[in-house]
């Protein structure tokens, strides 16, 4: 499915690639330097991830590229070719929400709601992550994983969401959302 | 800000990607994961005019047994490395290590091998990977050639690898059984080490038999701690006797100075964090 065609006649910056984003394959030519995150919101129109600080700090661009968390601001365009790629806009609609945009509203876990995309992304690779039982930095050194969802608790989730920042500080409800919706998705 | 304009090559084969390599000169950098790269590029602190992007060489990821090592694909991610039951069982450190790299988003797509070329000083693979004794696999135009953990990190963002070489695989000799610790100590969750120690434990009965203690960002390059490592050999598995073991952690370091602390503080904290990495990976 690549559609990668590095350099251009008249040009060896520019390539031709093609990113599968939300189910929908799209080709882009872009200038070589062109992000990931600028590509999604530039080109494709798709404003949903946010460009915070763009050096990969702030979490506020996270999206899934073939299913695993990234900061797409860290990501050229072109190194994404032939890879599927979700934003937000892919995760759920206003009438049928995605559990985790679900209970970040039930919780109410934004403020000004500028992070809230990337969190949100970053929370359902989280989910899948503890899903697979994968574990992190606060998982007890001698085990190598934890018991899928069920392990996973306020410092677990604390850690594993270390990626996003929210300068309002809506953590005290991010906490609790990410919580509800790793207990729907496994249920 | 936009990086300066470069060209972009994406080879399939490692043949392919050293030979852009060589014809790229001086003006062309290896792309790994690009966690490093692209915010530096960003910086305009690097401005390559070719970029050869290893990410499509299928040989290059991967964590595999090799005998008496396990040998890691230099572009496997840091994600790979943190949860791999095959190196929590022979090499317990590189995972405690790699779960604390960055965050979780820079995990995914970091890799291993680009961390240990970039060879940041604060980096937080290089230690580990120094105190187990890892081989580095280094291709160029004249083949393969293998270089050992004590000479592979020469100073401050330098390693052993050539402008025309390519780091392919890391082997890492396996420390089976022994308990391991990455005490790193930050100021919040994503930061660079203001100072970690890498320490791995062989006990036998109430004693340690073994000990490797490694300290990240106390001078250019990974140290060993060597006095330490002696001093640790047959100790109690006590804390007051692991804390007189670690008293020298500092001995021989150059940490540097910067906004987060003085050298001095520094040499303080390499010597508490080493006695809390070493009761810990001890079982204590």
């Amino acid at each position: 499915m690549a559609a990668l065609r590095t350099g251009q006649p008249d040009d060896p910056t520019v390539s031709t690639v093609g990113i599968r984003v939300n189910d929908e394959m799209s080709e882009l030519t872009v200038d070589n330097r062109t992000s990931l995150l600028d590509a999604l919101r530039e080109h494709l129109g798709l404003t949903g991830a946010k460009k915070g600080c763009d050096h990969g700090q702030c979490g506020a661009c996270t999206v899934l590229i073939d299913g695993r968390r990234a900061n797409s601001c860290l990501q050229l365009a072109v190194m994404v070719d032939g890879q599927d790629v979700t934003t937000i806009e892919g995760l759920g609609a206003a009438e049928d929400l995605h559990p985790v945009q679900r209970a970040f509203l039930d919780r109410d876990a934004y403020q000004c709601g500028y992070c809230t995309p990337g969190q949100i992304c970053s929370a359902v690779g989280a989910i899948a992550e503890a899903g697979a039982g994968w574990p992190s930095a606060v998982t007890p050194a001698d085990s190598l994983g934890i018991e899928g969802t069920a392990g996973l608790d306020a410092s677990e989730v604390r850690e594993r969401m270390s990626g996003n920042l929210c300068r309002c500080a809506a953590y005290v409800n991010i906490v609790p959302a990410v919580l509800d919706a790793a207990r729907e998705v496994s249920a | 800000m936009i990086p300066s304009a470069f060209d972009y090559h994406a080879p399939t084969s490692l043949d392919e990607a050293l030979t852009l390599l060589a014809q790229g000169g001086d003006d062309a950098k290896i792309l790994a994961g690009g966690q490093s790269l692209i915010p530096v590029m960003r910086l305009r602190l690097a401005g390559p005019e070719l970029l050869i992007d290893l990410g499509r060489i299928d040989g290059l990821r991967g964590i595999e047994d090799d005998g008496d090592a396990v040998r890691i694909g230099a572009m496997t991610p840091h994600h790979d490395i943190a949860s791999s039951a095959l190196l929590g069982e022979h090499a317990a450190l590189l995972c405690a290590a790699a779960r604390t790299v960055a965050d979780p988003q820079v995990r995914h797509r970091g890799t291993f091998g680009g961390a240990l070329v970039h060879a940041d000083p604060a980096g937080d693979m290089p230690a580990p990977a120094l105190v187990l004794g890892a081989e580095f696999v280094i291709a160029g135009a004249g083949g393969i050639r293998t270089v050992s953990a004590t000479d592979f990190f020469e100073g401050l963002f330098t390693t052993a690898v050539g402008e025309d070489e390519i780091l392919t695989h890391v082997r890492i000799p396996k420390h089976t059984g022994w308990g391991a610790r990455y005490e790193k100590f930050t100021r919040v969750a994503q930061q660079w080490s203001i100072v970690a120690v890498a320490a791995t434990v062989r006990a036998e009965g109430s004693a340690i038999a073994e000990a490797r203690v490694g300290l990240t960002n106390m001078g250019s390059v990974p140290i060993r701690a060597e006095s330490v490592e002696a001093a640790l050999a047959g100790c109690a598995l006590e804390e007051a006797a692991i804390a007189r073991a670690c008293a020298s952690a500092a001995e021989g370091t150059d940490p540097p100075t910067d906004t987060n602390g003085d050298a001095d503080y520094r040499r303080h904290l390499a010597t508490v964090l080493a006695t809390r990495a070493v009761l810990s990976a001890a079982g204590g």
